[in-house]
């Protein structure tokens, strides 16, 4: 079997507030195979967060053990920590986290711009660019944040993830600030990544953005409680054929 | 390549608050603007002051007779006339490297000519002063060693002097004044030399022989001072010190004892810019000081602009950013600020002096040094006052940053 993306090991994160601490998570077993699609459900506080931020090499666990594709991250600095979040992950935000007044290119070149070895400018420019079309976005590659919609903006920010060819792509409530119809295209662009092999957690509190998801991960009070196969998947493309079909029907109705 | 980029987001990001940075940059420009037109004010004064010392002559050593005291009050130096004529002889005879000496005898008297008179300082001189002094003719000649030799009635009148007698235009050469008593013919027109360093009109003077003055208007039988006009600059300091030892010998005196003083034109010249260049320092470092205060208004607005920016920041390092990336980026641009204050800071002073030494009239020197130093100094202020905002934004933790409303 080959190396896991993801391996948690008996992970542990406190928090020190004020004189309590706070156990966020206590204690999670969690391994994430390549080609996995997982979503991670919970309340908030539940821990998810935390989960994600860790996984995400934006924090060091305080107990237990992270393997991010075979490097083991707690014994790691923060330089060493910026790099991997750089080479080894794609990160998809609830607030889509663009650069104002930027355009969508140079959104999606902002990744190769801290990557080592750097690449040529023509060459970052190239990358990017490939990156707009994988979600259909070429043709604006030059607006800026303000000139796009939610969804083209969601667009720009998995763009930007993918550039560096990362081995996981981690999503922060991808679709908590878009309508249901743009939530399903971009579950519908996260499915089709998967299908290509792309290695994809998400943290959501919809259990229907969920469902999209291959397996399903439950968290409650710091723990994991539920971990299974998404009984019936939906799939992106049927279901946005039915909205249509739907909206169609409203328009007709008298 | 880190560089450039950061260059690059630099100049964009201070692109988008044209306003806010111009305002940031103020302090700078002023800062420059005001170091490089002081400075270049003082220069020009200093050069004119050295100007007009060059225009008592060239490689000059001035022997000066002691002071006398008058019931104990010293009378300054050249008052006591402890210098002769048989110094003056001994001097031109035996001390070699010299290209001319001439002593000074300063009287004023009543000087007239027709109906109109005024008061002139009179000045007794040996017939080598003129050119010691690089004083040119601007019509008729000098008068001779043998005018000297005789005591001739004759004078050398300046140009001041000769538009208040004759009137503007009129050719005193060939004219006869009346000075004192005694009628002189005017030998030659002296060219225009303008204002002494202490502000005094050079060219409101009669020269005459020394003789004639010492014989017909003041009756001394001593000088004042000699100037003594050196043949090889190399050759001053030996000079004056074959001088010293010659009168030293001739008036028994040792160094403590001295009733004569002698100075070469460098320590004349060293005490009167002196003043000049302590005005300069002082003025330079009050606008030093707004370099300061400018560097300061930097840091604030650095500060700012890293609060305002601290989500950008958290999805920089998410991405993979590292603290010295970011660190890089917001010293680049206090940098960018700062010199870019200082480039219009020199242009400012720059335009400055020049508008100021038309209205004051008064020339103004830009020294290329307080041009590089003002220019550096603004830069080195952008890197001490941004590197604070800087390590401050590169210490942020990306997940705060990230949720930073």
């Amino acid at each position: 079997m080959s190396t896991p993306i993801v391996q948690l090991e008996d992970f542990k994160k406190t928090y020190q507030s004020g004189d309590i601490q706070v156990h966020a998570v206590r204690g999670v077993n969690l391994t994430v195979q390549a080609g996995e699609f997982i979503a991670v459900m919970g309340a908030s506080g539940s821990g998810k967060s935390t989960l994600m931020n860790t996984v995400g090499c934006l924090d060091r666990p305080s107990g237990g053990r992270f393997m991010l594709d075979g490097v083991e991250v707690s014994k790691l600095d923060r330089d060493q920590l910026a790099d991997l979040r750089n080479q080894k992950i794609g990160f998809v935000f609830q607030g889509f986290h663009l650069l104002a007044r930027t355009s969508a290119l140079e959104n999606c070149e902002l990744p190769m711009l801290y990557a080592r070895p750097s690449k040529s400018a023509s060459a970052q420019k190239a990358r990017a660019m490939k990156s707009l079309e994988q979600v259909g976005l070429g043709q604006r590659f030059d607006h800026t944040p303000n000139q796009l919609s939610g969804g083209q903006q969601q667009r720009v920010a998995i763009a930007r993830a993918l550039v560096n060819d990362p081995k996981l792509l981690l999503a922060d409530e991808p679709t908590g600030n878009l309508d249901s119809q743009t939530s399903i295209e971009i579950m519908g662009i996260f499915q089709h990544l998967n299908d290509a092999g792309m290695t994809i957690m998400m943290v959501t509190h919809e259990l229907d953005v969920a469902s999209y998801a291959k397996r399903m991960v439950v968290m409650r009070d710091g723990r994991i409680v539920r971990d299974e196969q998404v009984g019936p998947r939906h799939n992106a493309v049927e279901e946005l054929g039915k909205l249509t079909r739907e909206q169609a029907a409203v328009n007709l109705a008298p | 390549m880190i560089v450039l980029n950061a260059l690059k987001l630099a100049l964009r990001a201070l692109k988008r608050n044209t306003l806010r940075s111009l305002l940031t940059m103020l302090g700078i420009i002023i800062g420059v603007a005001a170091v490089i037109s002081v400075v270049s004010i003082g220069n020009g004064a200093k050069a004119r002051i050295e100007a007009s010392i060059a225009s008592m002559g060239q490689n000059v050593v001035q022997v000066m007779s002691g002071s006398s005291r008058r019931g104990g009050v010293s009378m300054g130096f050249g008052s006591a006339g402890t210098l002769t004529k048989e110094d003056y002889d001994a001097i031109r005879k035996d001390v070699k490297g010299i290209a001319g000496i001439s002593p000074e005898v300063r009287n004023s008297s009543q000087v007239a000519v027709g109906n109109k008179n005024a008061r002139v300082s009179i000045m007794g001189v040996g017939s080598d002063y003129p050119t010691i002094r690089a004083w040119k003719f601007a019509d008729g000649d000098n008068f001779n060693e043998g005018d000297v030799q005789r005591a001739s009635k004759v004078a050398l009148i300046g140009k001041t002097t000769a538009t208040t007698l004759f009137g503007e235009g009129e050719n005193p050469v060939g004219q006869i004044i009346r000075i004192g008593s005694a009628p002189f013919t005017i030998v030659g027109l002296l060219a225009p030399k303008g204002m002494s360093m202490f502000g005094s009109d050079q060219d409101d003077v009669i020269l005459m022989p020394y003789t004639s003055s010492m014989k017909r208007l003041s009756g001394g039988t001593s000088f004042r001072s000699f100037m003594v006009q050196v043949a090889d600059p190399k050759d001053i300091d030996a000079v004056q010190a074959q001088i010293n030892e010659l009168l030293r010998e001739r008036h028994k005196t040792t160094e403590e004892t001295d009733d004569f003083m002698t100075r070469n034109q460098q320590e004349i010249s060293e005490v009167a810019t002196a003043s000049s260049e302590t005005l300069t320092i002082l003025l330079g470092s009050v606008a030093g000081v707004s370099l300061l205060v400018g560097g300061i208004g930097i840091m604030n607005i650095m500060l700012v602009s890293v609060t305002e920016r601290t989500r950008e920041i958290g999805v920089r390092l998410a991405v993979g950013a590292r603290g010295r990336d970011i660190l890089m980026q917001f010293l680049i641009e206090a940098v960018t600020l700062s010199i870019v204050g200082g480039l219009i800071g020199v242009l400012l002073g720059w335009l400055a002096s020049d508008r100021l030494s038309s209205l004051m009239q008064t020339p103004t020197l830009i020294a290329t040094n307080s041009v590089i130093m003002a220019f550096c100094s603004s830069a080195l202020i952008g890197i001490c006052f941004g590197f604070f905002p800087a390590l401050k934004a590169s210490n942020l933790d990306p997940i705060e940053a990230l949720r930073y409303e």
